[in-house]
């Protein structure tokens, strides 16, 4: 018996490494097609990830809203339920921080103050946009992934009413979004960085939270029965509704807190892109780690770093960062398909 | 045709689960493939039908060497088989049905196929709509219709893998006659089931497996105790009836009226006492389970009451019933009673009741181990539920029952089980009732109602018999009123 595991568990490293080989490959190939030296595109990503500490620290700053929506997102999967409205999660977490910021501004409450509600307005807000998703599939029938496509369209749609209409800056709005907020409302920094502990915090108060949930909990158990076969689980006396909720208005919190740390943190403003991408990300860090908690702290520190090495390559290499993205997607469908083949090689029956 | 299959070897890990199979099936022959769970038997047939390929050994057809590597392959070669379970489109038309398996051109003409299929109807005197949905049909008619597909699609070998699971004594009857003319057309049948009766009945000569060897070729007039010797190794024989009443008037259905999108069940009344076992027969979709489920709280009736131990039920949630100490124990095990990819210890945490927010995994650990051991379950507290066998599947989930149940509502309780688990599953209960455990329970078969139920109730198009006593009712009393006489 554990001989057998230890043999599986090995097969399952060889396979994966294969995977990223052929994922590094692959995006080689990319490369070589578009014209560049692939040597000198790694190496620049790889310059420009930990070539210098401000770029470690950015590191983490992308790292921060990447890992709260990934441990959002492990919830949601564990229970079985694809929340591909994370995304407009995200951005409306941002437009309710952004919101309780400019309400909250011109009164004499203190700047901590405010930015603590901040961040409460930004969890209530992705909380609401995945309860809507939650009561579509629960009451409506909807599947959530038609629900949240939805959703996501109407908060993207939501911003930029906002950054053009009743939010626009003095004058005239742009796509530069709303006037940024005074210096006091910005979450404080590490001197000489952009990175603030506080929402890094967060992050990894968040992975842990869940990486503690659905390892050692009654809860995390039931959600995992309630993912994987609902009737039984049902059958068993488990609220299989209630679960579903819970891990929907969970993993809204969480992308809502993103968006907050977006706002507080990053861009101190509501800009369209807000969400910058992070849930779909996330969506690629929980498939890759095969929704183990464990895992999914260094795969989005390896994601973050890609992202962030990948920002000089136009300035550098005249090449699109969205290089980094190839790399990124390739991975998750390497390691999926390496992940098939070895089922169908070591297939029992 | 006639079927060869020479020194076939198939290895699963470290399980010999066919060990050098000779066995030859004359052309016109019925033959049976007798043995318990895990001797091999689906095995073999699932390489002969191309589900799997033989790690050695050699097939032929009318002397003909062939190599089989797909279900296509082995349609294509005229054999055909009939799952325990059919495989067929249940939300799709009986016509699509037949069409999808069918190669043909682009645009595929439906009147012909409609047409041949009535051809083909008549014949055995089968009387399906081949416009109906497949999902309205008994599992009796869809294992007509799958018999039909693979004629149709020119099998001239079936193999049915324990057809008789599942569908009534009339239907058995009909399927026995069917099986009976194929064979005369000159087709090869394989029928393998772990029913010594249903064997002994149809079969020309039986092939009796045990732990993936066969271990011996019978010829008829069969001996039943030298069947179960070959099958078992040594003879079994069924225990005593015991009968165990603890207690006065348990369990109450007092004008309970069930309505469903297909039948009504009017009127039922019942009252039970603790440790007394119902037995409910009649027909597949007489309205047994929606009795079951009704009692189980899953579906609510539209009049009437129910009361456990004086205490009203009605129009309650499903919650409230279990938590009163009802417990309902599906038909359908991986699909509504257990989770796959969750161990065994992981089940039965989520069966016992929630002690604080943390998971006490060395407590669970070793009630696990107890468990294992109590029931007699082949496995592991690492085990994932999908890794064990069938019959192991059951004794999981009957050892995730909680303490103390009330009444016991089983679905087929050993449904594909073999005779030696069924016995013990069955002892099982009975030392429930004995704790003054009520149960109810349905079954296809009539001598696991009569052996075991104090009193049984016979279903028909969702009239209900008066409670009949069992020790006064005869397999021939119950099988006219399964057959609607006497209502």
């Amino acid at each position: 018996m554990t001989m057998m595991k230890t043999s599986s568990r090995w097969s399952g490293i060889v396979y994966q490494t294969l995977a990223v080989l052929l994922a590094l490959l692959f995006t080689t190939v990319v490369m070589l097609i578009s014209g560049a030296d692939p040597i000198q595109v790694y190496h620049n990503i790889m310059l420009g990830a930990v070539g210098s500490p401000t770029k470690i620290a950015d590191i983490l700053v992308a790292w921060t809203p990447l890992l709260l929506a990934t441990a959002g997102l492990l919830l949601t999967f564990t229970a079985g339920l694809w929340n591909i409205g994370i995304e407009g999660q995200i951005t409306l977490g941002a437009i309710f921080t952004t919101w309780a910021l400019r309400v909250l501004q011109p009164t004499d409450l203190p700047p901590t103050a405010i930015m603590l509600i901040g961040f409460l307005a930004g969890a209530l807000g992705g909380m609401f946009w995945a309860g809507l998703v939650a009561l579509l599939k629960i009451f409506g029938n909807v599947n959530e992934i038609f629900g949240g496509l939805g959703l996501n369209f109407v908060a993207t749609a939501l911003t930029i009413w906002l950054i053009f209409g009743p939010w626009k800056r003095p004058g005239v709005g742009s796509m530069s979004g709303t006037e940024p907020f005074p210096l006091e409302l910005w979450l404080p920094t590490l001197p000489g960085f952009r990175l603030s502990p506080w929402s890094l915090a967060l992050g990894i108060v968040a992975i842990t939270l869940v990486y503690i949930l659905l390892r050692g909990t009654y809860f995390g158990l039931r959600l995992k029965a309630v993912g994987r076969n609902g009737r039984a689980a049902f059958l068993m006396g488990i609220p299989t509704t209630r679960y579903m909720l819970m891990a929907f208005l969970l993993c809204g919190i969480m992308a809502g807190l993103a968006g907050a740390t977006q706002v507080l943190a990053v861009y101190h403003r509501l800009i369209p892109s807000i969400s910058s991408g992070y849930g779909f990300l996330g969506m690629m860090v929980a498939m890759l780690v095969n929704y183990q908690a464990l895992w999914a702290a260094p795969v989005a520190l390896f994601f973050a770093a890609l992202n962030i090495g990948s920002i000089q390559l136009p300035i550098v290499l005249k090449l699109d960062s969205s290089l980094s993205g190839v790399l990124q997607g390739s991975l998750v469908l390497f390691v999926l398909l390496m992940d098939g083949v070895r089922r169908r090689l070591t297939r029992p029956q | 045709m006639k079927v060869e299959l020479i020194h076939i070897h198939k290895h699963f890990g470290a399980v010999h689960a066919n060990n050098d199979i000779t066995l030859t099936v004359e052309s016109g022959k019925i033959q049976g493939i007798l043995g318990e769970n895990g001797a091999g038997k689906s095995t073999l047939m699932k390489i002969l039908s191309g589900y799997i390929q033989a790690d050695s050994g050699e097939i032929r057809l009318d002397g003909q060497p062939v190599k089989i590597n797909s279900p296509s392959d082995a349609i294509r070669l005229g054999i055909g088989m009939l799952h325990q379970d059919p495989l067929d489109f249940p939300p799709m038309r009986v016509v699509d049905n037949l069409l999808i398996g069918h190669e043909g051109g682009l645009f595929p003409n439906r009147r012909e196929v409609v047409r041949a299929f009535n051809d083909l109807q008549s014949q055995f005197g089968f009387n399906i709509d081949p416009y109906a949905y497949v999902d309205s049909l008994t599992v009796g008619e869809r294992q007509q219709l799958e018999i039909l597909r693979l004629l149709w699609l020119g099998a001239r070998v079936l193999i049915l893998d324990e057809p008789t699971t599942g569908i009534s004594a009339s239907q058995k009857e009909k399927l026995f006659e069917t099986l009976r003319k194929l064979a005369v057309q000159g087709m090869s049948v394989i029928f393998v089931s772990h029913k010594l009766e249903d064997v002994e009945f149809l079969c020309d000569r039986i092939a009796v497996f045990r732990k993936g060897e066969l271990v011996g070729e019978v010829d008829p007039p069969y001996v039943t105790d030298e069947l179960v010797k070959l099958m078992f190794g040594r003879v079994i024989s069924l225990e005593e009836k015991r009968r165990y009443e603890t207690c006065d008037v348990s369990f109450h259905l007092d004008h309970v009226t069930i309505e469903d999108y297909r039948l009504q069940i009017r009127d039922i009344n019942l009252s039970m006492t603790c440790g007394e076992v119902i037995g409910l027969a009649g027909m597949e979709g007489s309205g047994q389970v929606q009795f079951l489920r009704t009692c189980a709280g899953l579906i609510r009736p539209v009049a009437g009451e129910i009361n456990l131990g004086g205490k009203r039920l009605t129009g309650k949630p499903y919650r409230a019933f279990l938590e009163a100490g009802i417990a309902y124990v599906p038909a359908s095990r991986m699909e509504e009673g257990l989770i796959p990819g969750l161990s065994l210890t992981e089940h039965f945490i989520l069966a016992e009741e929630q002690n604080g927010f943390f998971i006490n995994f060395d407590k669970a650990l070793a009630i696990t181990r107890q468990r294992i051991e109590d029931f007699n379950i082949k496995g592991t507290p690492v085990s994932t539920v999908e890794s064990l066998s069938g019959g192991n599947q059951q004794r999981a989930l009957l050892a995730m029952l909680r303490n103390p149940v009330n009444l016991l509502l089983l679905e087929h309780p050993t449904r594909g089980l073999d005779i030696e688990s069924a016995i013990w599953i069955w002892g099982k209960l009975k030392d429930r009732c004995k704790q003054g455990t009520s149960i109810i329970f349905t079954s296809a078969d009539l001598g696991e109602i009569l052996q075991y139920s104090d009193r049984i109730l016979v279903f028909y198009g969702g009239k209900v018999s008066p409670p009949l006593d069992a020790e006064s009712t005869t397999v021939e009393q119950l099988g006219q009123l399964i057959g609607g006489k006497g209502f």
